[in-house]
């Protein structure tokens, strides 16, 4: 029984990881219907940036959570930039160019941010230290679950809530919605498509790097290749879930990470990605548009 | 007529080109490549291998060359990808390679082997450890100045039973040609080792670059491991041992050449301490060696980094094979690395039948306060 929870929790981790990922993925397609391929280099962005500024504050010898709170506040903030400036530049010129086009360019835009933060940093693996700082209570239970683990779930969680109070009960959120429905109606009655569209890349970014923050401190490790493969999980994630569906993202990305702890902790890890798509495979078979997705007839 | 315009500096383009491309094959030099990761996130186990070859090649050009003729280094990048490395192979071919130094990362360096093989032109790798390389027989212009995997996996598996007096024991791999090859010979040597004196309680391969091994983990603590042996690289192995011991778990961590890598001990920080992993002998008394390392830090401001005294030494044996057979042709290279001993950072040295470097082997290290020690 301990094993199962412990295998439990493992899963819930690595979930709620791809949870933060997916939320912002499966967010700017609800609006735009764009496979946003860059969103796991926004990530890696971010965690990169909070270690510059964790290196430096930590020079000056600042009190850890006060490093914590401004480098995650800084990672949201250069990571917005970068996913505000990304949508202005590659996807925006290509809004009424045939489906496939932002989907090149969002790869282009995701090898463009991986090579540069490559030139620019380091190929290298660089340490990245924990700041969480361990909660007392949690000692006795060391051995299963860990503060930071904890963190990322109730970031997740938060996250999950704050963003669908937005989209379902702010004026914001209600031109959203509209944008995501029909975006020339919706422009017609006098929403402002083009700043609901920046909004949401901001939001989505924002998530992006408050899940590079914190991945980077379970993990330990980072270097400019993290975005990719977490970013392929993640979408794996929001498109079982159903994506477009924020609850979808999220219980998605949960079923995935339990999927692959379970098989790793009672059957084999040799296999575990080729279980993980065969699952994937057998629930869009069942359920062709995700776990929570509508069927929508006109997405591809 | 502009078109014909255009025919006609085209034409003049390529004339031109060819013109080049003539000199440059009659160019009376001796063309050393060398291939490896020169970028990528393995770049640091090609890196050094670029410095020695630089260092030897300056060093014999200024004493006249090899046959009375210039050195000329060809650097490519593979980044350790097999599918980038049998380009790297074709593009050094075409430049009309003479011997070739590299490439680094196993399974890199078998993608590329039978393109050289086809040309007829010797390699010699500081650091490609799957055994099948020298022992399938496949590849006889394949030479390697570092023991192949099989001599890693017998001496990872001798210290756990006999030093560490272990029983139980999990074998991981990240499924790499490397990495898995390891890990198969150290199954093999325990398995051998009889079940009154080893179990493998666990053989499985994880997934590399995976945010999280917390299930591997459990698994690990589950099965009542007492060591885990793992054949990978560091970023795998330092994700590993971290989840281990935050998760409060004493478990022993052997590991390879792949992991004894100051990276390692960088990134893993605190959790770092008592791993162990296998690497090349420790070579700091030879004089060849102490030479190599002051030219190092004298010419890059900076220590050496991984297999740099192996590749050094290939250079060296590639080098002096080609003067002691007193030309580039394929045949006598051959014979002439097979027969004549020739004094290196390792030690002298000569190679045997199948390619494998007479006299070169591994010891066990171990992570102490923030570096990895030799264990006596």
């Amino acid at each position: 029984m301990d094993y199962f929870l412990e295998l439990f929790l493992g899963g819930l981790t690595r979930g709620s990881i791809y949870a933060l990922i997916a939320l912002g993925y499966t967010m700017v397609y609800g609006i735009i219907e764009l496979i946003n391929f860059a969103h796991g280099e926004i990530y890696m962005i971010g965690a990169f940036t909070a270690l510059i500024v964790i290196s430096v504050l930590t020079m000056l010898g600042w009190n850890q959570l006060a490093i914590l709170a401004i480098a995650t506040l800084a990672a949201i903030v250069w990571s917005s930039a970068y996913g505000f400036t990304a949508e202005k530049v590659a996807y925006k010129p290509l809004r009424g160019a045939p489906r496939l086009s932002p989907l090149i360019s969002a790869i282009g835009v995701s090898l463009f941010l991986q090579n540069y933060v490559l030139l620019a940093q380091t190929s290298d693996f660089l340490p990245f230290p924990n700041l969480i700082p361990d909660f007392k209570f949690l000692e006795p239970y060391e051995g299963i679950v860990r503060s930071t683990e904890i963190v990322i779930y109730v970031v997740t969680a938060a996250v999950l809530v704050i963003l669908t109070v937005l989209i379902k009960f702010t004026k914001l959120g209600k031109a959203m919605r509209a944008t995501a429905q029909d975006r020339d109606m919706a422009m017609l009655v006098g929403v402002n498509v083009d700043r609901v569209i920046s909004f949401t890349f901001i939001v989505g970014s924002a998530t992006a790097a408050l899940g590079g923050v914190l991945i980077a401190s379970h993990i330990g490790q980072i270097n400019f290749y993290i975005g990719f493969i977490a970013g392929i999980k993640a979408f794996v994630a929001a498109v079982l879930g159903g994506i477009g569906s924020m609850p979808g993202a999220v219980l998605g990305s949960l079923v995935l990470g339990w999927t692959e702890s379970f098989f790793t902790g009672y059957i084999s890890s040799d296999y575990e990605d080729v279980f993980a798509f065969l699952f994937l495979v057998l629930i869009l078979i069942f359920r062709p548009s995700g776990i929570l997705g509508r069927a929508n007839t006109d997405k591809v | 007529m502009r078109h014909r315009i255009s025919v006609v500096a085209l034409t003049a383009m390529v004339g031109v080109f060819l013109l080049f491309g003539g000199t440059a094959l009659a160019g009376d030099t001796i063309k050393l490549g060398v291939a490896g990761p020169h970028s990528g996130d393995l770049a640091s186990y090609g890196i050094p291998t670029v410095h020695a070859a630089e260092l030897v090649v300056k060093d014999i050009n200024a004493k006249g060359g090899v046959l009375g003729k210039k050195v000329e280094l060809l650097v490519e990048d593979d980044v350790c990808k097999p599918e980038v490395a049998t380009n790297t192979a074709t593009k050094l071919v075409g430049e009309g390679v003479n011997v070739v130094l590299g490439h680094i990362c196993s399974g890199a360096t078998k993608a590329a082997l039978g393109i050289y093989k086809e040309a007829k032109i010797v390699v010699m790798s500081p650091s490609a450890t799957n055994p099948s390389l020298t022992q399938s027989g496949e590849y006889p212009n394949f030479f390697r100045t570092i023991a192949s995997d099989d001599a890693q996996a017998k001496l990872e598996v001798d210290f756990a039973l006999n030093t560490l007096k272990v029983k139980k024991i999990a074998v991981l791999h990240d499924k790499g040609d490397y990495g898995k090859g390891l890990a198969e010979y150290a199954k093999k040597f325990l398995e051998a080792a009889g079940p009154d004196k080893a179990e493998v309680v666990l053989f499985e391969g994880i997934t590399p670059g995976a945010v999280d091994y917390s299930a591997i983990v459990q698994k690990i603590k589950r099965k009542g491991a007492e060591a885990v042996i793992f054949g990978g690289y560091h970023p795998e192995a330092s994700k590993i041992v971290t989840q281990m011991r935050k998760k409060k778990m004493k478990t022993i961590f052997i590991s390879d050449d792949g992991v004894k890598d100051d990276t390692f001990i960088k990134v893993a920080k605190k959790y770092a301490e008592g791993v162990y992993a296998t690497g090349p002998k420790d070579v700091s008394k030879n004089p060849l060696a102490i030479k190599a390392r002051e030219e190092h830090k004298k010419a890059y401001g900076s220590d050496p980094g991984a297999f740099y005294d192996n590749a050094y030494a290939a250079a060296l044996a590639l080098l002096n094979a080609i003067q002691k057979a007193g030309s580039t042709d394929y045949d006598a290279i051959v014979k002439a690395l097979r027969t004549n001993l020739v004094d290196t950072p390792l030690g002298k040295i000569k190679f045997d039948k199948r390619g494998d470097a007479i006299g070169v082997g591994f010891a066990m290290y171990q992570v102490k306060d923030g570096k990895y020690v030799e264990v006596k």
